[in-house]
């Protein structure tokens, strides 16, 4: 702060002890300095939150995910997250970064940014104008990465490798670029700061994020079928500190995800930060105490998943609303995340392993829904009119139409997850095959996919 | 020479270890081993989805004594691992044949 503060004070003096030219070089090298400091500053944040939204899926979600399976599959679980660190960054650079942040289109962006071309040191002024284009670029990857990655809960401990890698990387073209363009990209469907035809609004990605891939995840667990013995064998998480240290390392590489969302290290990324954490803390505490009355005790994976629930559902309202809201969307969420994973699920007989619709689909969806309700102009005054006057957000705000542009938002990325996922699947199947055979099955992935244990105690 | 297999509870295993110690009881094997006898198991939630595990995690001590000294052993070792609940484990105890010590050959107790 200092720093931008400092050449401001001195200006005055400057303009005293100068005349004709001089002034005005100077001037404009007071102003590159305080523009330099400010790119500094959201800069050295943004690089931060990128690092830290990479961390949610390697240690994060592989550890999360890892320790939930079973033994035999450990290593298997855990490389699907990894993989994708690789397989989509290099879409990402090919292809994926144009296709979700290139051009103007409603849909989907287009080719300008492919290869890179044209992505540098200069700021883009249509998403980001104080930070360099490449930290945009790279912070959006990692949001692609995670995101295909949340899907492996459902599909866990029974998918090829093979299939796997073909699916997430169609996945990422066919349902994750266009759904980024649409709600964040410039001039996209749904992007309220851009003039889309449905303003919904979505911060951090409850409905690119957690929707599409929550949704997905459904469609992966209904169309693979139930795991060889599901729900009369055992299959109990083999390590539930892994999960653990996962699921803390989740909710801390969410300040990346969320209070990052704001693209600068401005007052608004501080309030991101809040909400997340807030939302995080109620829907431990629901889940929690939801499990304590039903079944008796308050178990350990109670908590961390209703952390990983609340931190879901307060993604896409982590920029719009004020502490408080955040606290209900977070307790809403650990409830209705709790009835989902535990109820639902059992009654409709679905095998989503480790519950990736039940947290991200649901808790997604509530979130996105949510944020229509709490969003408040008090906290984000970036909707503005032509004459530039803050316009109200969501039914806080007295803007109660808001809620149902939320739902349609939902709506459509529901219906581009189910769409998208079902007709890749079938492609996988026709191609390679999306399901391992009995044998492998039994044997577990990390053996009959990898050749290698997890766990070697005579070593 | 007798050899005894005490089925124990995890807990218990350094308070026997000392009581052993104690009367000068050294050599002896541990396995980590699970069972049960008419102990019930208990039972697990994870996520809704019920789990009743019934093998229990147990420790298994074997050792081989003199004859003379088996009533003794076997008095330190109960006392040593009784809680006085259900699960505290069983002792069983076999008549052995011949012991030998690699390094040199000894035979019978002297290679104890």
């Amino acid at each position: 702060m200092n720093l931008r503060v400092f050449p401001l004070l001195l200006a005055p003096a400057m303009l005293l002890a100068q005349d004709g030219a001089g002034v005005n070089a100077r001037l404009s090298a007071v102003e590159a300095a305080a523009k330099s400091a400010q790119s500094a500053g959201d800069n050295a944040w943004m690089l931060v939150s990128a690092a830290l939204v990479l961390m949610m899926t390697g240690p994060g979600l592989a550890l999360f995910y890892g320790g939930l399976v079973r033994r035999k599959n450990v290593l298997g679980t855990m490389m699907q997250s990894f993989v994708l660190m690789a397989v989509v960054t290099v879409i990402w650079a090919v292809a994926g970064y144009s296709l979700a942040f290139g051009g103007s289109g409603p849909f989907i962006g287009d080719f300008h940014f492919a290869l890179l071309q044209n992505v540098g040191a200069a700021p883009n002024p249509d998403y980001a104008s104080t930070i360099p284009q490449q930290t945009f670029m790279v912070y959006q990857l990692m949001f692609a990465i995670i995101t295909p990655a949340l899907i492996s809960g459902a599909f866990a401990e029974r998918m090829k490798f093979s299939a796997m890698l073909l699916f997430t990387a169609l996945w990422s073209l066919l349902v994750y670029f266009p759904m980024a363009h649409m709600v964040w990209g410039k001039g996209g469907f749904l992007n309220a700061f851009s003039g889309g035809s449905i303003p919904c609004f979505d911060f951090a990605g409850g409905t690119v994020v957690h929707i599409t891939s929550g949704v997905s995840a459904l469609v992966c667990a209904l169309y693979l079928g139930k795991r060889g013995g599901y729900p009369s064998t055992p299959m109990k998480p083999h390590n539930m500190t892994l999960s653990f240290i996962g699921a803390c390392l989740l909710w801390v590489g969410w300040f990346g995800f969320n209070a990052g969302s704001a693209l600068a290290a401005s007052p608004l990324a501080t309030s991101a930060f809040v909400a997340t954490h807030f939302g995080a803390a109620a829907a431990a505490l629901t889940w929690m105490v939801a499990e304590w009355i039903h079944v008796g005790k308050p178990s350990v994976l109670g908590g961390i998943s209703g952390a990983v629930a609340g931190l879901v559902a307060i993604t896409p309202a982590s920029g719009f609303v004020k502490p408080f809201p955040a606290l209900l969307i977070g307790a809403c969420a650990g409830v209705l995340c709790y009835f989902m994973v535990v109820k639902a699920k059992h009654a409709f007989g679905y095998d989503d392993s480790l519950d990736a619709f039940g947290v991200h689909g649901c808790g997604g969806t509530l979130g996105a829904l949510l944020t229509g309700v709490f969003a408040t102009s008090l906290v984000n005054d970036g909707l503005k009119d032509a004459a530039g006057r803050v316009q109200p957000l969501g039914a806080v705000d007295g803007h109660f139409g808001q809620i149902w542009n939320q739902a349609i938002g939902c709506a459509i990325s529901w219906v581009l997850a189910i769409v998208g996922t079902l007709v890749i699947l079938k492609i996988c199947d026709l191609l390679v095959g999306v399901r391992v055979s009995k044998e492998e099955e039994l044997q577990g992935l990390d053996l009959s996919q990898h050749g290698e244990e997890g766990y070697i105690l005579e070593a | 020479m007798k050899k005894i297999e005490a089925i124990i509870q995890p807990f218990k295993l350094d308070e026997v270890k000392e009581a052993l110690k104690g009367i000068g009881i050294d050599g002896m094997t541990i396995t980590e081993v699970r069972g049960h006898g008419r102990q019930k198991g208990h039972k697990e939630v994870y996520r809704g989805q019920e789990y009743n595990v019934d093998l229990l995690p147990k420790v298994k001590i074997e050792m081989v004594i003199p004859s003379n000294r088996y009533e003794e052993v076997l008095r330190t070792v109960t006392a040593a691992a009784r809680s006085g609940k259900i699960g505290d484990g069983k002792i069983f105890v076999y008549d052995v044949a011949e012991a030998v010590r690699i390094r040199n050959d000894d035979r019978g107790e002297s290679a104890l």
